[in-house]
């Protein structure tokens, strides 16, 4: 597919006084509310989606400070009551000698949610001001983010299916803690982040992005 | 020119002129690289027939018996419903929903929407009603069916207690199992603007 414009600089659909579609591409009329072909919410790529991106992470932030102060598993062994916390389980994984999965859970809950924060906020932060990474990079950047965010409920899923298996009367029984409704909340949220942002503003400088709202 | 032979990048929103792509070949963006069009002989019914076979296992996963924990003479089953109920109690009941939500009835009815759109498109039939909405809701729901998470949270369940007790495995994990190959395999298969311009000129036809 060729580019109707000259090679070097891309004409957009918003350039072009149109309004591309997210979902299915089609061109609609510059002012459309919803696609024609799909029915999709048609918003043009601007500042604004920034502010629902820097809400939901905010909100994932939040949620996620509970989820690593709360306990995530209590479990009950004759008659004795321990709580792992998100860090005190990987702990108890290690020392069992299960490094592998210390490892996938110290992944899922601990670097992916970090990491994730901090390459949202980066995302957001580089449409609005000159940045080391170029957009390429930065469109690598996001969908690695927009693929990897789900599988963060990982943890929520053991915890799920630990409390169902691990019930034997009085030997053994696992109950899940508070820790594990903020850290899910915390997951969703930043999903929704990562949805809200628009990927169409990598590719707009960001002059253009300043003169439209001075 | 007619906007109508025009295509927006869905990713970076640079115009192209829509053009016929040959089977098995790939139109990139040539801005960013977004794949544009990837059309597959076949690909509808194989899209199709993997929903299809993804909605069985589903059915098979949340009715049969799922794990066995036998630990110093007793011993406990726990079934996939058991897994979704295990925050029903006390303040954390939303909790349960979710998660029912998220491994069983997204994934189900994102399986369905994409049986819904693309099995009259695999027969060569027209669009279904509300074919375009359905589609639509398919791809909102992908990030949000988790069915495959699920199974390697089991996984990694599994090792957790594998040093306490012996657990037994049943036809509900190989279905889970399976269910991830088959939801590898199905969002390989998607082409999302393939997709739609397929639905766009069957409806036009």
């Amino acid at each position: 597919m060729e580019n109707p414009e000259n090679p070097q600089r891309f004409l957009t659909a918003a350039a072009a006084g149109m309004a591309g579609c997210r979902a299915c591409g089609t061109v609609n009329a510059g002012g459309s509310r919803a696609c024609a072909c799909c029915g999709s919410p048609l918003h043009p790529a601007g500042p604004a989606s920034l502010q629902r991106v820097w809400a939901w992470l905010a909100a994932g932030l939040i949620a996620y400070v509970p989820a690593n102060i709360y306990p995530m598993l209590r479990t009950t062994t004759f008659g004795r009551s321990s709580e792992n916390t998100l860090i005190g389980g990987i702990a108890e994984l290690l020392s069992h000698g299960s490094y592998a999965v210390a490892l996938i859970v110290f992944l899922a809950s601990i670097v992916i949610p970090v990491s994730k924060f901090l390459a949202i906020g980066y995302l957001a932060v580089s449409v609005s001001r000159p940045s080391a990474l170029g957009s390429h990079g930065r469109l690598v950047l996001y969908e690695v983010v927009e693929f990897i965010g789900r599988w963060s409920m990982i943890d929520v899923f053991v915890v799920a299916i630990l409390t169902a298996l691990v019930q034997l009367d009085f030997a053994a029984a696992v109950s899940p803690g508070m820790a594990a409704v903020s850290f899910a909340l915390s997951v969703a949220f930043t999903m929704l982040a990562a949805q809200s942002f628009d990927p169409r503003l990598i590719w707009t400088a960001p002059s253009e992005i300043l003169n439209e709202h001075p | 020119m007619n906007s109508e032979q025009l295509i927006a990048c869905p990713v970076c929103d640079a115009l192209h002129r829509d053009q016929k792509v040959p089977p098995h070949s790939v139109a990139r963006c040539a801005r960013c690289g977004t794949v544009l069009a990837a059309p597959k002989s076949g690909a509808m019914t194989r899209i199709a027939m993997l929903s299809l076979t993804a909605l069985i296992l589903l059915a098979a996963a949340a009715s049969f018996p799922f794990l066995e924990l036998k630990a110093q003479g007793l011993s406990h089953q726990a079934s996939v419903l058991d897994a979704v109920l295990a925050f029903s109690k006390g303040p954390m009941a939303p909790l349960s929903l979710a998660t029912g939500l998220l491994i069983v009835l997204l994934p189900a009815a994102r399986y369905g929407a994409l049986i819904y759109t693309l099995a009259p498109m695999a027969l060569g039939w027209r669009p279904a009603p509300r074919a375009f909405a359905a589609y639509r809701w398919a791809e909102r729901l992908k990030p949000w069916a988790m069915a495959e998470i699920f199974i390697i949270g089991v996984a990694v369940a599994l090792v957790k207690v594998s040093g306490l007790a012996q657990v037994g495995l049943g036809p509900a994990f190989w279905a889970f199992a399976a269910l991830l190959v088959v939801t590898i395999l199905t969002d390989n298969a998607i082409c999302r603007l393939t997709v739609w311009k397929t639905l766009k000129t069957r409806s036009a036809s």
